[in-house]
């Protein structure tokens, strides 16, 4: 690893303050994703900043939103009972993903920040557009049975790897940033970008900023809630292809529903269409395949990876299945 | 006879090549900035990036203080400065948990945890776990279970067993095993390592 110097700070302003002085600085939390990065000489940062001394970690209930501070742990998110009562979709997506080990340590924020990525990312003898513009994607055409059917660019076909962010985007989170300025907020499903021309950038994340908590509205989804995730062994794989499903069911018919998927896109992938078609509609098979049918209309298969385009939909249908019958 | 000399001559020349090779890296990767600060003679500049930051830390029970390079990983200094060899270096990227101890009680990777991130903190290695030469109860299981062949995991999956019945997450098998995933036993001992965390978790009163 190239080294660096080392920095911690403990309040927002410093760690602003200190990440303004020196364009090629990054903020460290959990570290679980960038020093492997570092390690593979992807990313080499002149500065780190420590920001686990930070006081983000909060998870509390606050009016109509639950709150969590950017620096609340996976397990103690995923372990929280506000969380398990609430906002069960966002436990079952953080415990599908990673390891115990890496949940411990590895942060809301940083979760957010890892890097949509692939293997011809952590490859520096390959191609790769997202590590170095105009070098080419050595993905389309090549080994791509990971890579993503939606939003795709003849660019980056890369995958956002999170599965807590496939909760997020589908519970309406909010994510608050603070610049030296002061804060602003962003709908979760506008944070992460789609590739298009400039692959490098994953999100909107302007370089002088910093998360500082996600805001959470409270719902009633909580009953019939599923995260369902397919992947080549049982635990500790990236998703194939993962749903995250929330509806509620007032007299038969569908009153509220949220439908995001993950490891299909270079984004959490969020399915309005079907949304809006399972609106007020009763939750029956019929109609979960019909949502289906409508989430797949603009998918794109890229050789290796064909066989998501008929495993996305059965996975939103089993999804929306388990997620019906909880009692 | 010449076959062999020959192959020596080879493995000379080869190992000169990387020997310059990697002088070569090693030029091509300094950060451009303490290039451009030695090219300035900005010594102070150039120091700061191969600075040393004080670190004091308490390791099985043994309050250790040193200066470390901040690129050094938690896993590096156990097993490089302390010598505390018995946690491994599996994949060093945080796929295997052979690297796997505890920090505030908690397990992680040390493989990927600066040591500098450490400062303060509590850690046990698998060193750290019997009580003199009174096994842990959680290594007693493992050998009367089987729950190794190799061996090169099991440092990494016994402390990842002790935090994962700590955590209370040993009410199935299914459960235990969906726990423990990130620990990977090349061996497939897996069923055993199990049997060996069912029966902690039941204060031993079962098989």
């Amino acid at each position: 690893m190239i080294n660096f110097q080392y920095l911690r700070t403990t309040s927002v302003k410093s760690a602003i303050a200190l990440l303004l002085k020196d364009k090629n600085s990054k903020f460290i939390a959990g570290g679980t994703n960038l020093i492997d990065l570092m390690k593979r000489g992807v990313s080499a940062p002149e500065k780190l900043i420590d920001i686990n001394h930070v006081p983000l970690k909060q998870i509390e209930l606050v009016g109509n939103n639950i709150v969590i501070g950017a620096l609340a742990s996976n397990t103690a998110v995923a372990e929280n009972a506000l969380i398990k009562d609430k906002l069960p979709l966002l436990a079952m997506a953080l415990n599908a993903g990673a390891s115990a080990q890496l949940r411990n340590v590895a942060t809301v924020g940083g979760n957010m920040m890892q890097r949509t990525r692939c293997g011809y990312f952590y490859d520096t003898e390959m191609p790769c557009n997202k590590r170095q513009p105009g070098s080419g994607c050595g993905a389309v055409g090549g080994f791509n049975r990971m890579h993503a059917i939606f939003g795709t660019s003849d660019k980056c076909i890369a995958v956002h790897p999170s599965d807590m962010c496939i909760a997020l985007v589908a519970l309406d989170a909010v994510v608050v940033l603070a610049n030296s300025k002061g804060e602003r907020k962003i709908s979760f499903k506008d944070f992460h970008r789609l590739a298009g021309d400039t692959p490098q950038l994953d999100n909107n994340l302007k370089a002088d900023e910093m998360i500082i908590r996600l805001e959470i509205p409270v719902n009633n989804l909580a009953k019939n809630s599923h995260y369902l995730k397919v992947r080549d062994r049982a635990s500790y794989a990236f998703a194939l292809v993962s749903v995250a499903a929330g509806m509620e069911i007032s007299n038969n018919k569908i009153t509220d529903i949220r439908l995001a998927m993950g490891g299909v896109a270079h984004k959490p992938w969020r399915l309005t269409a079907s949304e809006n078609f399972l609106k007020g509609k009763k939750a029956t098979i019929e109609n979960f395949e019909q949502a289906a049918k409508l989430a797949m209309a603009d998918a794109k298969g890229y050789g290796e990876n064909n066989f998501k385009l008929q495993m996305a939909p059965n996975t939103i249908i089993e999804a929306l299945n388990v997620a019906k019958s909880k009692a | 006879m010449q076959s062999s000399d020959k192959k020596t001559n080879q493995s000379d020349s080869r190992r000169d090549f990387l020997k310059k090779s990697s002088l070569i890296t090693a030029i091509a990767l300094t950060p451009s900035v303490a290039v451009k600060a030695a090219e300035n003679q900005a010594d102070e500049r150039f120091a700061e990036l191969f600075e040393k930051i004080p670190l004091n830390l308490t390791v099985n029970n043994k309050a250790c203080k040193t200066s470390i390079e901040p690129r050094v990983t938690l896993l590096d200094y156990l097993r490089e400065e302390l010598h505390l060899t018995g946690t491994k270096k599996g994949c060093d990227h945080g796929q295997c948990g052979a690297c796997t101890v505890h920090v505030n009680g908690e397990r992680v990777n040390s493989c990927l945890s600066l040591a500098v991130m450490n400062e303060g903190k509590k850690i046990t290695t698998i060193e750290g776990l019997s009580n003199g030469d009174e096994l842990h109860a959680m290594q007693a299981a493992f050998i009367k279970h089987d729950g190794f062949q190799c061996g090169y995991c099991t440092p990494g999956q016994i402390m990842s067993a002790v935090a994962c019945v700590n955590e209370g997450h040993t009410n199935s098998r299914g459960e235990i095993s969906e726990y423990m995933s990130g620990n990977i036993c090349r061996c497939g001992a897996y069923p055993n390592i199990v049997d060996a965390i069912v029966e902690v978790s039941k204060g031993g009163t079962e098989a």
